[in-house]
């Protein structure tokens, strides 16, 4: 009698159970649906030349390069400063590129975490090609190779910065290259 | 002769402006450092040497611990041949805490460093000689008693994986003064972590 009447509860539990699974699986699906492309940052691997044509285009907009990585902390202390700059400038013409300096192989287990973490929606690409010898001068001669680093420039203008940007600086230094 | 002391000290201006730091052919600045073994260690020294791997380096950058087995096998390799490796690490420890001397010596005595490991406390040293980064290289040359800097820049050309490295420029600069060469390339950039300062 015991047992029976334990066996109905465990029955009726577990039918509860299975319902309460059905709705979070369906509601786990919805929130994997709608937060992976939000949340989900994308990495771009770049190679040299990719690199230098990053850094040498013509046009209208206004390119905003920064030179970081997951292991430079005042790189990490800056970069919200880029990612306000690209939600707030992207629009008018301001072209905001992370470009990781991180080992390739840490993208997975590093970079992505990282800008998940940070909430990062500005793109970011990773330079694959660590002969760094045959490209850092190529992106500004007066660049040690130090991170961090940004490069601003459009047709008429160009800055190298070779150091870490206050918030104010680095939007001083975009609004100098745009007027 | 007011014109010549306008140009001079124009002159050392420029020389002071354009002098960040020591290049291939400038003599070396000798320094007397702290070591983790609790001596101090002097480049002058090292007199009886060819000359010297001068290395600043640190704890805690992922560049300076990828190259870490690297150096110790240039110690290992290059010691006997007169060229001993000198590392120093010149970060401020109030702002990389990992850099302290305890935490120097600890790194040394877990790794087993086979050279010093010299803390530039007042960050003189590394300033005086230029370097931006961690790891960054001095390789001097002994020139009758007098060291000269005769290749500046990296170790080799993959900081991330020993075994795809394709050129060795610091072996290569040994190898040409050794054959009593000038190193060529005599300066090298790569990527690095910033050396740690209060401003």
């Amino acid at each position: 009698m015991f047992a029976e009447k334990t066996g109905r509860i465990k029955q009726i539990s577990t039918g509860g159970v299975l319902q309460a699974m059905r709705r979070y699986a369906f509601m786990f699906m919805l929130a994997v649906i709608f937060t992976v492309p939000a949340a989900g940052q994308k990495v771009t691997e770049i190679g040299r030349e990719e690199l230098l044509s990053l850094t040498d285009r013509s046009g209208d907009t206004t390119y905003v390069i920064n030179f970081w990585a997951t292991w430079c902390s005042p790189c990490v202390k800056e970069i919200g400063y880029f990612e306000d700059l690209h939600n707030e400038q992207a629009s008018s013409g301001v072209r905001v590129i992370l470009v990781s300096l991180d080992f390739p192989n840490q993208i997975e287990s590093r970079v992505i975490p990282f800008l998940e973490e940070k909430n990062i929606t500005a793109p970011v690409m990773l330079m694959t090609d660590l002969r760094y010898n045959e490209w850092i001068d190529r992106v500004d001669p007066g660049w040690s190779g130090a991170i961090p680093a940004t490069l601003i420039y459009n047709n008429d203008h160009r800055v190298f910065l070779e150091k870490e940007l206050t918030r104010e600086e680095l939007y001083e230094q975009v609004n100098l290259i745009r007027n | 002769m007011k014109k010549t002391i306008l140009t001079f000290s124009l002159l050392s201006a420029t020389i002071v402006m354009l002098g960040a730091g020591l290049e291939p052919g400038d003599n070396a600045v000798d320094f007397t450092l702290k070591n983790v073994d609790g001596t101090t260690v002097s480049l002058s020294d090292y007199s009886d040497q060819k000359g010297v791997i001068v290395v600043f380096t640190c704890n805690p950058c992922p560049f300076a611990k990828a190259y870490e087995q690297r150096i110790i096998q240039l110690h290992h390799k290059y010691s006997p041949e007169g060229y001993p490796v000198v590392a120093i690490n010149p970060n401020d420890d109030q702002v990389s805490p990992e850099d302290t001397f305890d935490k120097m010596k600890a790194r040394s005595a877990e790794r087993d460093f086979p050279f010093p490991y010299l803390k530039d406390e007042t960050q003189e040293v590394y300033q005086a000689y230029g370097a931006t980064r961690t790891p960054h290289i001095y390789l001097l040359e002994n020139m009758n008693g007098k060291f000269k800097v005769a290749y500046v820049g990296a170790i080799d050309d993959n900081a991330m994986d020993a075994s795809a490295v394709t050129v060795r420029y610091l072996e290569d600069a040994i190898g040409a003064l050794m054959a009593g060469n000038a190193p060529d390339p005599a300066t090298t950039k790569a990527v690095g972590c910033t050396i740690k300062t209060r401003d």
